[in-house]
């Protein structure tokens, strides 16, 4: 049995996404299983269907400097703004500045 | 009963029988992915049935689930094929290529008839039936390139070859032949059919079980 990925589109213009995957011996049943699963309740205009082995996958993403305004949750500022603070000896805002 | 109306209780008798049994592999399909596969070529048959009996109950002054339900087993009028209880894996890949080679050509037939109402029936349900075949067609390619899968094939086609037969009149037989031939490459033997008209012991039961949720209610229950 080989596993094969199967990505759908919801609707035109949709981008592919990953659907789930199946279990086949080989590509012809795997196409079967894909439409029996993924295409026969009007839940997608096109499938791919991909084979397991063809993925390529990476997992080892190194960010040793800390630079966190390169990442996607955003740069929080809240921790250096209070140091700021410390540092020039300010108290607080009063609230409604 | 006109012969319109029997060769619709036919075609309909054995999708709804057809359908029954396919159905009895729900949960224990030699995969999961099968399981969902053959579940759902199942729901298919028995919405061919249901298609098939209203076009039949409109003639006859009743309604689908009537004609499915309420008949003795005298009066169903499928294949013996179609009634056969074989739960193993062979066995139901040889009757459901059979079936859906037999099937094929009686659609033919019917989208080439006179009948606009039955042409049109046949060309709907054709386009469903289409994926059962490449289904059927590629689990017999499965197992016919394995030894062990094409002894178990074999011995599962010789025993249905005759009700196979049994599921076209005679005139369209030579093509159910010469299409299992082209698969094979083997001609099958000439057997005498087992036809229409009688029914295998295990319908019976398969009625007993089909019809017991109606009986158990309450006439006039709507569901």
């Amino acid at each position: 049995m080989s596993v094969f990925e199967v990505f759908r589109r919801e609707r035109a213009g949709a981008p592919m996404q990953h659907a789930g995957s199946i279990a086949a011996p080989d590509a012809r049943f795997a196409e079967v299983y894909a439409r029996e699963q993924y295409g026969r309740r009007g839940e997608s205009t096109a499938l791919w269907l991909v084979p397991r082995e063809a993925v390529d996958e990476i997992e080892d993403f190194v960010d040793e400097f800390d630079l966190k305004y390169r990442r996607v949750d955003g740069y929080s500022i809240k921790e250096r703004l209070k140091e700021a603070r410390e540092r020039a000896g300010a108290a607080a805002p009063r609230a409604g500045r | 009963m006109n012969e319109r109306v029997q060769l619709l209780l036919a075609l309909a008798d054995d999708e709804l029988i057809l359908g029954w049994r396919n159905s009895e592999w729900t949960g224990i399909a030699p995969s999961l992915e099968e399981d969902v596969a053959f579940s759902s070529i199942a729901q298919n048959e028995i919405g061919h049935a249901r298609a098939l009996y209203e076009l039949a109950a409109r003639e006859l002054d009743t309604d689908a689930d009537a004609l499915a339900f309420d008949r003795t087993l005298d009066e169903y009028r499928s294949a013996p094929l179609v009634e056969l209880r074989r739960l193993e894996w062979a066995r139901t890949i040889a009757r459901h290529w059979l079936y859906e080679t037999a099937d094929a050509i009686r659609l033919e037939a019917l989208r080439a008839s006179d009948d606009p109402e039955l042409a049109g029936i046949a060309a709907k349900i054709e386009r469903e039936e289409v994926y059962h075949r490449i289904h059927a067609e590629m689990w017999v390619d499965r197992l016919l390139g394995s030894d062990e899968g094409r002894g178990r094939l074999d011995e599962a086609l010789e025993e249905l070859w005759p009700y196979a037969l049994g599921v076209l009149d005679d005139d369209l037989r030579p093509e159910l032949l010469r299409r299992v031939k082209a698969k094979l490459g083997r001609a099958m033997p000439d057997v005498e059919p087992v036809a229409r008209g009688t029914h295998e012991a295990e319908l019976g039961e398969l009625l007993d079980e089909m019809t017991m949720v109606r009986r158990s209610a309450p006439a006039g229950a709507r569901w």
